[in-house]
This record gives structure tokens, sequence and C-alpha cells, in this order.
């Protein structure tokens, strides 16, 4: 075991936990955020969201998140060059989006893929709200949009949250993906101390034990949130 | 015309002119993968539970390890760990031995990788449907002096199966998924003979759109025979609401 490499590449294992940490913290707020739709309309929308939306689930929960990962960024991040050499004014005013970081790519996918899984999550939520309690609070004049505020949503909202901890913990999980697309999270490092020092296992345990490390501490800090909700159990 | 810069769906045909073939190569080995990996997990899976709920103190404690590391450390690293530190330990085990290194093939690596990756899992889920069978059940099994082996075969499968067959059925789709990553240590499954298709064409978007709609199917079809599974084991059960 030769771990002489770890000072030398401590401040770029630094930044590439907080590339993880940057993924992991952004992609679960919007993807549960986007979650929320999704689950709402799956219950309550127009057919035509309503199908959108199951189709989106179904898509996202039956398909590799590493191919999702790569039709974003070779599939779709392919285009823009096209289409910027095709239309000139477009490569103008987007040329942002043709130079577009591997990190965003990877940012917008593991976004979609957590709003697929948790949108499931919220339509069983919003679903188990008990009918009489929806029904009290329209039977007392609530407007619908007030009826989802302070009833439906908040109630969905209390039964997710125990089931919460594990998808973060799932999603965490999952980051090292984004290190096939070239993003330095700590995989990307990890792969990069590889190919210098041509060790093959040091960095990996490293990793490996870094991994650990973070998926007790986020436990730790969910079971301590959780214990702040109050409940009857 | 610009589709035609995109898209060009001759290039999915079987033979030398298209990449169906290898596609469809890629997908066999994938399918050949998981299900062999799939085997080995429900495997690990039935004797890590047994182990958890009837072994001794270190047992268990050895099988907490397992389960509990396996599940704290991304499938991709511990795929990227195996694979390179399972091979060479093996050869340097066969060589201390004096039986000399061998060339270990490349599947049958990956199958024991994702199967112990995913035995872990399979470990948990078997453990809470074991422990769902009424203990009653068991007691009077064991009253009427059956063998352990028996009282498993013709009481605690069949009364286990209807609590594990969900989570199996999760884990099937886990597995199917998790073998795309397999791509990552070199090996042409599915998803890596995509990306060649796709590197060599340069058309990323069609390749790509059309090996996500493979492994949907995968799941489609999967969801299917689970749920008749399902039906199956139930019979006889009151229907939940």
């Amino acid at each position: 075991m030769v771990w002489s490499w770890l000072p030398q590449y401590f401040p770029l294992l630094l930044h590439g936990l907080y590339i993880t940490l940057l993924l992991l913290v952004i992609s679960v707020v919007l993807g549960f955020l986007l979650a929320i739709p999704v689950g709402l309309v799956q219950v309550t929308g127009p057919w035509p969201l309503k199908y959108l939306a199951r189709g989106y689930c179904t898509f996202i929960r039956g398909t590799p998140l590493l191919m999702q990962l790569w039709l974003l960024y070779y599939g779709i991040g392919s285009l823009f060059p096209l289409i910027g050499a095709a239309f000139p004014t477009f490569k103008q005013d987007f040329i942002w989006l043709i130079r577009l970081d591997a990190f965003y790519y990877a940012l917008f996918a593991f976004t979609l893929n957590f709003a697929g899984y948790e949108g499931e999550i919220m339509r069983g939520a919003f679903l188990g709200v008990p009918k009489g309690e929806l029904e009290a609070a329209r039977a007392f004049g609530m407007s619908p949009w007030k009826v989802l505020s302070r009833v439906w949503f908040p109630r969905a909202v209390r039964q997710v949250l125990p089931t919460l901890g594990g998808e973060t913990i799932g999603q965490l999980l999952a980051t090292p993906l984004a290190f096939t697309i070239p993003v330095m999270d700590l995989m990307g490092v990890t792969s990069k101390i590889r190919q210098d020092t041509f060790l093959i296992y040091e960095p990996l345990l490293f990793l490996a034990f870094v991994y650990v490390v973070l998926t007790f501490l986020i436990t730790r800090a969910f079971n301590y949130f959780e214990g702040l909700v109050p409940s009857r159990r | 015309m610009f589709f035609a810069t995109i898209i060009n769906l001759d290039l999915l045909a079987f033979g030398p002119t298209g990449y169906g073939d290898e596609l469809f190569w890629g997908l066999l080995l994938t399918v050949q993968i998981s299900v062999l990996a799939y085997a080995l997990g429900i495997f690990l899976g039935l004797c890590g539970a047994m182990g958890k709920l009837a072994g001794g103190k270190w047992l268990k404690n050895a099988l907490d390890g397992y389960t509990t590391l396996f599940r704290a450390i991304p499938d991709l690293v511990l795929i990227l760990l195996l694979y390179y530190a399972g091979t060479d330990g093996l050869n340097r085990m066969l060589v201390s031995t004096g039986l000399g290194p061998v060339e270990v093939n490349g599947l049958v690596a990956a199958i024991f990788v994702i199967g112990f990756v995913y035995g872990a899992y399979s470990t948990e889920v078997m453990r809470a449907a074991i422990m769902a069978v009424p203990v009653g059940q068991i007691e009077a099994a064991k009253a009427y002096g059956m063998s352990p082996f028996l009282r498993f075969r013709r009481v605690t499968l069949p009364a286990m199966l209807p609590y594990a067959i969900p989570g199996m059925a999760n884990l099937w789709l886990n597995v199917t998924k998790a073998s795309a990553l397999i791509s990552v240590v070199g090996f042409t499954e599915l998803a890596l003979a995509t990306k060649q298709a796709a590197g060599v064409s340069k058309l990323y978007l069609m390749f790509y759109v059309f090996a996500l709609l493979i492994y949907l199917s995968i799941t489609l079809i999967s969801n299917q025979v689970f749920g008749w599974l399902e039906r199956r084991v139930r019979r006889g059960q009151a229907k939940l609401a």
C-alpha cells in the first residue's frame, strides 16, 4: 500500500468533494421541487399531463442513469454545434450553450433522474392522504390552491420525509457516474490520480472510504431532522 | 436536410453496413450478465439472510459488515475495485499455491462483481421476507419433525415469496441497469456497443435514443413477468386493498 500521493493530491480531492456535494445537493433540491408537480399531475391532472408525467417516470426509472447521462451529454450536446453550424445567428446568441461545461449536463441529468424516482413516490404520497381530510378542507370553502398548500401538500410531504434520506443516499451513490462525461468530481479526481501514479487500488480504496463516511453522515443528518418533526409514534 | 445529419436509420441494420448486429450482441451480453449476476445475487442473498437470522455472533457481524459496506459504496467504485482486485487476488492466490496465473474471463469477472454487489441488497430483501413469515408456521413445521431443508422448501420458501417478490423485482431492474456500468471496465455490452457505434457514426442522438428504448423494453417486459409471478405466488391470499 502506497499512500504518499495523498498530501500532494489533497487539494484536488477536496475540490472533487466540493463538486460531488454540489451535484448531490442541487440535484436533490431541484429534483424534489420538480417531483411535486410530476407526482401531483399523475393524481389529479388533466389526462395529457397525467400520461406525460406517468411516461416520464416510467422512462426515467426504466433506463440506466449512465445512458441518460450519455444521451444528454453526447446526444443532445452534439446537436448544439450542428445547429450552430446550420444557423449562424444561433451560434452568436447561444455560444454558451455550445460550450456548456459537462458539469451542467451531469447536474441536469441527475436532477431529471431524481425527479423521476421522487415523482413516483410523491404520487403515492398524494394518493395516501385520506380523502376525508381533503373533503373537509373543501367543505370549509378553501380554494383548490389553498387545499393543496394547507392540507394536501403538507400531509403528503410528511409521508415522504422518511424515504427522502434513502433516496438521497441512492443519489449520492450515483454521483460517480459523472466522471464518464468528464466531470472532475471525487471519482474523476480519483481516476486522474490512478492515471498519474499507476496505482490501481489505493485511490479507489480511499474513494470508497470517503463514500462510506458521506453515507454515514447523511444518514445521521436525516435521522436528526426526522427527530425534529413531531409525530405520534 | 438538417435531420439527415442526425438520423440515419440504415445504420441500425444488421450486416457490415449497419450496427444492428453489434448492438444485438451487446444486448445479448447485457441480458447474460444480468441473468447470471441476478442468480448469484439471489443465492448469496438467501445464504446471507439465513446466516443473519440463524448464524452465530461472528457470522452475523461479518454479514452485517458485508451488507452495510456494499450498500454504502457506489456500484461503480465497487465494480472497479472488485474487477481489478478480484482478478488480481485470484491470480496471486493461484501463484502462491503453485498453480500459476490464469487469464480471468472478463465476462465471469463482471458477473461475479455485480452478483456480489447485489447479493448485499438481496440479503436485506430476503431477510425481511423470511422475518415476515409467521413464526407459528415454522414452529409447526418443526413440530412435524421436518428436516431444515424440507422445512425451507415446503414452508418458509412458499410463505416468504409474496413478501420477497416485489423487492426482488426491483433488484432485477437495478441489476439490468447496473450491467451498463460494466462498460467502464471496457466490456462491450449494450452501453459500450452503443457508445462505439455512436462515436464512429457521429449520430450520437439516434444511437443513444435507440439504446434507451431497448433498456426501457427490458424493463417493461420484466414488469409483466414479475407481475405474473407475484399474482402466482399470492394465489389463495386475500387481496390487499
